[in-house]
Order: structure tokens, then C-alpha cells, then sequence
């Protein structure tokens, strides 16, 4: 045993020797990565369609900034349709999108079925689709976005958490109706209850993804049972009413308001500092525009064709509470990405 | 009094009776004071947009962009105190936007004698459009620091009373004055009935609806402020939801016929309370959404019915400009 200590205790030094010989030539020289050339080609020049339901608003202002930042510095172009919540709009944009043949194109989806035959025409033409935060029947090369059931069942969890010992009365406050990532969320809320039946649901309601809605709507629920001890809220940009409600009937703090949203910092970490929201799920924005734009990168650069790999990203989940709310990581700001 | 005097607001001042009398005796928790105010709280900013809406509806108009002047100019107050001017001169500069538009808005009809239907739609798009284009950097308008104090106007209350409902009263005072106490009202409900008639007899209409769309422009841009405090926020999407029909909904359904001359604050408020009733009573009850709505369209066709059957409409009653 010693023995073979000894040898290679000699290898080692006279591997580090040769090493030390050889290194000076290689600086003079420089060595050339042979991948690096093929995949700035397969980038530079080319186009990326961006498709949101609308612009305007945090999530999809901060994709585009997000996505921008990370293709534009390798001669990629992004070009924006904004349908402003029009799907009609939306599908016509997506149709003169495909005719102009670009490399990839990122499409947030209204609904799970409208964009879905365009997306699978685009994909047989030889454009990859990104589907982000609202997938569609179709598969396509990548969806990248939340797990809304995840969300549901996250925040039904502590509020379910804060309720015990409690009146365990909760309220859910739904997006729009017609909307799946609404419908998605409120199935992770029927998981979670389905395990606690000692829950009593009070009032379960949609309020069009409207904070004047939610407030009405908590109102009147608050009025009529004052022991409530959670809410369950789909969305923050519109949970800002509901909190509004509860604060109005003085029981911040009393009643657990939890909700979701993109984790803008005005949106998310203020208002939980405030107090208005106890938890906030973050479907970090920054996080989402960085994997749609290594998704892009990686498909361009590995030569696979559209329609024949399909994958998913889900986010990581970000909870945003009291905790965290202060720090500089947990949430983002609009300006910041825009630099 | 006989069955031909009763119109369209004792209809819904009866659906609204019998429908606060049933929620009261057989819906727990609905007849208490403190739902009373939520109620009410919950439907003030409806009543204020309504209460435009009746002003220019009275005098043979209709204004469209009244949600526009609810998103823009209030959203316009919140980003600018964001990015660091005062309060006071925020709002002085809302308060000019909306000068200007309902000016714009009267100078159109008025002047330029295009329908007011087509020009404020054409101009509610425009300054919606110009609020998302140069004014918001994000569609939802957060509250900021230098807003404190002013949330009281949507969250406070004064004497227990929310604030929201004084505003409403408020508005229907001054606009009950403006009506029915002033040459300017009576003028309102002369152009109304019969424009050409009104002309003819030198009253000065021109003018006058050019303040009519300025009025409108300006208690728009106050439900505005009240609904932002309320929820501390300014959502400027809201321009397009279908909130302009609930409004033009409260004015009708009140009484206020389209055909104009007709109609007072009365009507707005019966309007105004029906629906709040409706909306509370069943969100009280947990009506699913598809449900509320099958309810709300039943007892809104029931009211229309009722008068179509009570005031049939002929050659003498139909107007030009009825809809």
C-alpha cells in the first residue's frame, strides 16, 4: 500500500512538471472552442415573435425586458404584438407572425384552445413555439411557466395552517371564469380541501381578475362572518381589493390573505410588508424570461427541428412572506430589468 | 292612481321593494346595519358614474367615454405622485385633463354636431389609448408613499358612515341642485325633450351641452379618485371591462328614458339600489357566477316587459334618438 502511495505521489509531481513546461506555449497560442463560432451563427440575425395577451402590465412587460436582454447582445431581433386582451386579435397577429417566418415564437397563451391548430401550423413550418405561464392543448418545443395547481394548493396550505384553532371559515377569491389558470388554481384548492374537510368553505366567488369586485365581494363576506380566518386569492393585482376589504374591517392580521402573482416589487414585496398580504406566490418573472431565452438558445444552436422535442420549465415557486419581503432577491423591479 | 301613470321607476321601485323585503325576512344577516353600508359602499361608484350619465342622458346624449375619464385622469394623479410630483398638483392636472376632454367631448357634439354616441366613443378610445400609450408605465397604477391620507376618500368614514356613500350623496345633491333649482337645469331638460323646440326659443343649447359632457367629465374623474382610494390602485384596464353598461343599466332601468327630457337624481338612486341589492343579496348567498348573471338578466327583462306592457310605445310616444 505504501508503495503505491509513493508512485503515484512521483506521477503526480511529474505530471505537474510536464504541466508547467507546456502551459507558456498554450498562453502564446490560444486555444480555439470549436463550438462557440457554430452557435453565435445559428443566433445571429435571427427573429423572435412575442405574443403576450397584452402588454402593459408587469408580467409581460417584464418577459419582453427579460428576453430582450438576453437574446439582443447575440444580434437576435424581438418584435412584439400587443392583442390587448383581444383574442381575435391575438390569433390574427399570431397568423401574419408565422408568415413572417421567424426563428421562434413566444406565445401567452388566452385560453387553452384558440391558439392551439396556429401554434402546431407554425411548429410544422419549422418555428419553434415557447408557450409561457399559460399552456395549451398543444404541446409545443417548451412551456415555460407556473404549476397553477401548485399555486392553489400552496396557498390553500397556509391558509388551511393559519385557520387551526380558529373558526376555520376561509373564502376563495377566483379570477375569471372563463380563464384556466383560475380554474387550474382552484383545483389545487379542492386538493388541499379535500384533505381537511374540517374547512368550511364560506363564500367562493369570481371577480373577473377586478380589485373593485374582490373588494365588494370580500366585503359583504366579512360582514357576514367576521370569524373569517383566511382568504384564498388567485391573483395580487387583484387581491389588492380583497386586502383593501380586510383592512377597511380592521382585521388585518386576524384574517390570512394569501395570493400569487409575477413578484413585482410594487405588486408583491411592498404589499406584503404593508400587511395587506401574508403570503404571495411568486412565479419569479426574471427567472421565467431567463428560461424562455436558454430555451431559444439551446433549440437554435441544436440543430433539433420544430415539432420534435417537446419539453417543460416549470417555475420554481417563490413564497413571499414577512420574512423575505424585505430582501433584494425575492421580488424584482420593472426599471431594473429594463436596463 | 291608475294603472297609465305607472312608469318604468315605480316598476323597479316595486322589484326593488319586494326584492329587499324577501332578502330581508328570509336571508340571514342581509337586513343589519352594517350590511346596509357595505351595500351601499359597494354600488357608490356606480351611482356617482351614473349620475353623469343621467345629466347627459337627460339632455338627449349619451357619453361612452365616461370610463375613460374614470381611469385616466384619476391614474394619471397616482403615476405622477409616483414619480415624485406633490398631491395638490396631481390633481390639478387630472382635473385639467378632464376639463379638456369633456370639452373636447362638448365641442364635438355640440359644435361639430357629431352624435354623441359616435364621438365619445371615438374619444373614450383616444384617451384610454393615450393613457396606456404615454402616461402609465404598467396598466395597474400602485398607491405610493406620497398618497398617504388620501386613501380616506375611498377607506375612511365619518360618523360610521364610508366615505364612498358620502361622495355618492354628495353628487346627488349637487346634481339634484343643478337640476331642479337653476336656469342651467331647466335649460338641460328643454334641450331634452325637444332640441330643435329649444333652440327656436333662444335657449342658449350649445353651450349648454358642452358643460353637460364637461360635467360628466368631471364627476367621471371624481368616482375615479373615490374608486382608487377604495382599493388603493388605480386599474386603467378597467376601461375595458363592460362596467359602461352597469352604468348605462342604473340609468335606464331607474327611468331615465334615452329618448331624454325625462327623469331626475330620483331615478338613479332606485337604479342604483336595485342592483346593489341584487349583487349583495346574492353574493351573500354564494350565487355561482353564471348564476348571478341568469338572475340579473331575468329581473332586468322582467322590468323592461313590465313597461313595455304598461307604456306600449306608439308613433306619439317613439322619439328620434330613441334606442
Amino acid at each position: 500500500m505504501l508503495n503505491i502511495g509513493k508512485r503515484l505521489a512521483t506521477m503526480v509531481a511529474g505530471a505537474g512538471l510536464v504541466a508547467c513546461a507546456a502551459a507558456p506555449a498554450l498562453a502564446q497560442k490560444g486555444l480555439d472552442e470549436p463550438f462557440q463560432g457554430a452557435f453565435k451563427k445559428a443566433l445571429a440575425g435571427k427573429t423572435v415573435g412575442y405574443l403576450p395577451v397584452a402588454m402593459n402590465f408587469d408580467l409581460t412587460e417584464g418577459w419582453y425586458a427579460g428576453v430582450k436582454k438576453e437574446l439582443e447582445p447575440y444580434g437576435m431581433k424581438v418584435v412584439v404584438r400587443d392583442p390587448n386582451w383581444s383574442t381575435s386579435a391575438g390569433a390574427q397577429a399570431l397568423t401574419t407572425l408565422i408568415s413572417e417566418k421567424p426563428a421562434a415564437i413566444i406565445v401567452h397563451n388566452p385560453d387553452v384552445q384558440t391558439y392551439a391548430r396556429l401554434m402546431q401550423r407554425a411548429e410544422k413550418q419549422g418555428i419553434f413555439i415557447i408557450q409561457v405561464n399559460m399552456g395549451s392543448v398543444y404541446r409545443s418545443a417548451a412551456f415555460v411557466g407556473a404549476n397553477w395547481i401548485e399555486i392553489g394548493e400552496r396557498d390553500t396550505e397556509a391558509v388551511v395552517k393559519a385557520c387551526q384553532g380558529k373558526s376555520n371559515k376561509i373564502a376563495i377569491v377566483q379570477g375569471a371564469l372563463s380563464a384556466a389558470a383560475s380554474a387550474y388554481t382552484l383545483k389545487g384548492v379542492e386538493n388541499v380541501l379535500a384533505k381537511h374537510p374540517e374547512i368550511k368553505v364560506v363564500s367562493s366567488q369570481a371577480a373577473d381578475w377586478d380589485a373593485a369586485k374582490a373588494k365588494a365581494i370580500t366585503q359583504t363576506v366579512l360582514k357576514q362572518h367576521p370569524d373569517l380566518c383566511g382568504i384564498v386569492g388567485f391573483w395580487d393585482g387583484m387581491d389588492i381589493g380583497t386586502a383593501a376589504a380586510v383592512k377597511e374591517a380592521g382585521l388585518t392580521g386576524k384574517v390570512f390573505v394569501a395570493t400569487s402573482g409575477g413578484g413585482e416589487r410594487k405588486g408583491a414585496c411592498e404589499l406584503v410588508k404593508s400587511g395587506a398580504f401574508d403570503l404571495n406566490v411568486s412565479y419569479d418573472v426574471p427567472t421565467q424570461a431567463a428560461d424562455m431565452a436558454a430555451m431559444i438558445k439551446w433549440l437554435l444552436s441544436s440543430g433539433a427541428k420544430a415539432g420534435e422535442v417537446k419539453g417543460s420549465i416549470y417555475t420554481t415557486l417563490i413564497p413571499i412572506t414577512n420574512e423575505n419581503a424585505s430582501s433584494d432577491t425575492a421580488c424584482w423591479n420593472l426599471s431594473d430589468l429594463k436596463k | 292612481m291608475t294603472l297609465k301613470r305607472i312608469g318604468q321607476q315605480e316598476i323597479v321601485l316595486g322589484i326593488f321593494v319586494v326584492l329587499f323585503v324577501a332578502f330581508a325576512l328570509f336571508l340571514p344577516g342581509f337586513a343589519t346595519t352594517a350590511n346596509m353600508l357595505t351595500l351601499l359602499q359597494n354600488v357608490a361608484v356606480l351611482g356617482i358614474l351614473g349620475l353623469a350619465m343621467a345629466l347627459v342622458v337627460i339632455g338627449r346624449g349619451i357619453d361612452i367615454s365616461l370610463i375613460a375619464a374614470l381611469a385616466v385622469p384619476p391614474g394619471l394623479v397616482l403615476q405622477m405622485v409616483q414619480d415624485g410630483h406633490s398631491l395638490p398638483v396631481s390633481i390639478a392636472a387630472a382635473l385639467a385633463l378632464a376639463l379638456v376632454f369633456g370639452l373636447l367631448n362638448g365641442w364635438l357634439i355640440a359644435y361639430a354636431e357629431v352624435p354623441s354616441l359616435f364621438t365619445t366613443l371615438a374619444t373614450g378610445l383616444f384617451l384610454a389609448g393615450l393613457g396606456q400609450a404615454a402616461l402609465f408605465k404598467l396598466d395597474v397604477v400602485q398607491w405610493s408613499e406620497g398618497m398617504s391620507g388620501f386613501e380616506r376618500l375611498g377607506q375612511g368614514s365619518l360618523l360610521g358612515i364610508p366615505t364612498p356613500i358620502i361622495a355618492f350623496a354628495l353628487v346627488c345633491v349637487v346634481v339634484a341642485l343643478l337640476l331642479r333649482q337653476t336656469r342651467i337645469g331647466a335649460y338641460i331638460y328643454a334641450i331634452g325633450d325637444n332640441p330643435f323646440g329649444a333652440r327656436v326659443t333662444g335657449i342658449p343649447s350649445r353651450p349648454i351641452i358642452v358643460l353637460q359632457y364637461v360635467l360628466a367629465a368631471l364627476i367621471g374623474c371624481f368616482a375615479g379618485l373615490v374608486l382608487a382610494s377604495s382599493v388603493n390602485s388605480m386599474p386603467t384596464r378597467i376601461f375595458n371591462s363592460t362596467m359602461i353598461y352597469d352604468v348605462i343599466l342604473v340609468v335606464v332601468l331607474g327611468g331615465i328614458g334615452l329618448s331624454g327630457g325625462r327623469g331626475g337624481v330620483f331615478n338613479v338612486i332606485i337604479g342604483t339600489l336595485l342592483i346593489g341589492t341584487m349583487l349583495n343579496g346574492m353574493t351573500i348567498m354564494d350565487v355561482s357566477y353564471s348564476g348571478q348573471n341568469l338572475i340579473k338578466g331575468v329581473i332586468l327583462l322582467i322590468a323592461v316587459i313590465i313597461d313595455s306592457f304598461l307604456n306600449p310605445r306608439n308613433e306619439e310616444t317613439a322619439q328620434q334618438g330613441d334606442i
